[in-house]
């Protein structure tokens, strides 16, 4: 694997591929000795333009547990403030020798940007850009999908007949994005669920059904509800008429946790608004795996990151781009 | 290109009989033995061992498989390669006596990677060495304690274990 941009350009074999190493990467996270020396003395960059604490420490742990340097580079303070181009930015990181970036951008596209540009030759991930995708919470999801339905069997399995139903602001959802992609891959049967202003204009071309009504969504039985965050940041417009009202129409309270079936399960990105696209109930119960999401997390993300950097780095720049 | 089949299934299983008698020997009985495969024909072997140590020995003798692919030390000189599953037994291998199984010994680098994994996984008492074929080459200071059958040969011949359970067929030949 030369970079990872997306989830849309995932096969089904190199989707597969990642969640198994990310399994062995968990086995070896339950050891006395978490650290690998895999990595040593390769740099992996976390360049980040928008704020994220979560996905950034989730990917330093990731890079630290397999020996490589991390360094840390935020948009805020730094000389991206001060007007430099996303080009000069890339050039002073290649001078700097890194081995992978992870980049995180406000604009849809600009990990593709970078790694086509032949900026740099460092493998680039995409932590995230504008509402185009966020491919590693998108795996991690799948993981733990797989991890909760098949517990020790889970290698090599995908999730063909599972169904995930994916609730909240699909319009700004780069995680619902990447997530549809990928469950699609891996066989698995996706609704969403979402107010009419916050569903894409045109979602014809997306391997998905749309539903408005998540009462009759959750009666359908899923296997797995997927809540996702409402960003109040992004509610520049009137998406929908109160908070309350989202809340009562979309939320996840402990009514609509109750009508779930027994085995199902309740996944979010994180962070919470607690009280708004989930409950306390909701969040708190066995069901909710938001923290197996968390550590699950480093262990696809050492799966990437091992991927992209553990083996020869191969030296066509562009058939393999994904 | 001439290949030579240097044993055949008799002999595979004779070697291992022995090995099995030798690991015992040398351990005074089966007592906080663990053996560990190195993946993919050690683990194979390792199965095979297994039970035959527990019989000879009257007690049984816990079996696991340790992957040394993120240990190794030419991992960026080679295309990538997908790791392959630890198993520790149950009772961890803290104090055990652990005997490492692998089907050839060649350069000595991949235990020289599997002891850099041991050492993430806990504290053994002891570490051994046990090994189908031995081909010399080495370029640590690493040797076997139990070995099936001392194999010299060239730098550029190959030398391959087949086993019934991966291959199909049961047989180590020499390729030149």
């Amino acid at each position: 694997m030369r970079h990872l941009l997306d989830t849309q350009h995932l096969s089904r074999g190199e989707a597969l591929e990642i969640l198994d190493v990310a399994e062995d990467m968990a086995d070896t996270q339950r050891r006395e000795v978490k650290k690998l020396p895999t990595l040593r003395g390769k740099t992996v960059v976390n360049l980040f333009f928008e704020d994220s604490t979560r996905t950034r420490i989730s990917f330093e742990a990731a890079a630290k547990r397999l020996s490589a340097d991390v360094i840390n580079f935020s948009a805020k303070g730094s000389s991206v403030s001060k007007g430099e181009s996303l080009q000069d930015t890339a050039q002073t990181l290649q001078a700097m020798g890194a081995d992978a970036v992870v980049i995180r951008h406000g604009a849809s596209g600009a990990p593709r940007t970078l790694a086509t540009s032949g900026w740099i030759t460092a493998g680039v991930v995409n932590a995230g850009d504008g509402t185009h995708e966020h491919p590693t919470q998108a795996l991690l999801d799948a993981f733990t999908i797989r991890k909760r339905l098949f517990g020790d069997d889970s290698r090599g399995r995908d999730l063909s007949g599972i169904r995930v139903t994916i609730v909240g602001d699909v319009l700004h959802s780069r995680v619902a994005r990447s997530n549809v992609w990928l469950l699609h891959a891996l066989g698995a049967h996706v609704t969403l669920v979402a107010p009419p202003t916050l569903v894409p204009q045109d979602v014809s071309g997306w391997p998905v059904e749309v539903d408005y009504d998540l009462d009759h969504a959750i009666a359908a039985g899923p296997d797995a509800l997927m809540m996702l965050r409402i960003q109040l940041e992004r509610m520049n417009a009137a998406y929908f008429p109160t908070e309350r009202e989202y809340s009562r129409r979309y939320g996840l309270d402990a009514r609509r946790l109750a009508a779930l079936p027994t085995d199902s399960i309740v996944l979010h990105p994180g962070p919470m608004n607690r009280g708004l696209e989930i409950s306390a109930e909701a969040a708190d119960s066995p069901r909710s795996t938001v923290l197996e999401q968390v550590t699950n997390g480093v262990s696809v993300r050492m799966a990437v990151l091992y991927l992209l950097l553990a083996g020869e780095r191969p030296h066509t720049e562009k058939e393999d781009l994904r | 290109m001439s290949t030579r089949t240097v044993m055949h299934d008799a002999d595979i299983a004779r070697a291992l009989t022995r090995i099995s008698h030798e690991i015992l020997e040398s351990n005074k009985g089966p007592e906080g033995l663990v053996l560990l495969g190195i993946p993919t024909r050690g683990v194979t072997l390792a199965n095979r061992i297994g039970p035959l140590v527990s019989e000879f020995g009257g007690a049984p003798v816990p079996v696991g498989s340790l992957d040394v692919t993120m240990y190794r030390d030419d991992l960026h000189r080679n295309p990538t390669r997908a790791p392959r599953r630890t198993e520790i037994p149950a009772g961890g291998i803290d104090g055990k006596v652990v005997v490492l199984i692998d089907d050839v010994l060649f350069s000595g680098r991949s235990i020289r990677a599997a002891l850099d994994a041991l050492q993430d996984i806990g504290r053994p008492a002891a570490v051994r060495l046990a090994t189908l074929i031995d081909r010399g080459h080495r370029e640590l200071p690493i040797r076997p304690d139990f070995v099936g059958k001392n194999l010299p040969s060239a730098r550029d011949e190959r030398v391959n274990v087949r086993l019934a359970e991966i291959d199909g067929v049961e047989e180590v030949t020499i390729e030149s």
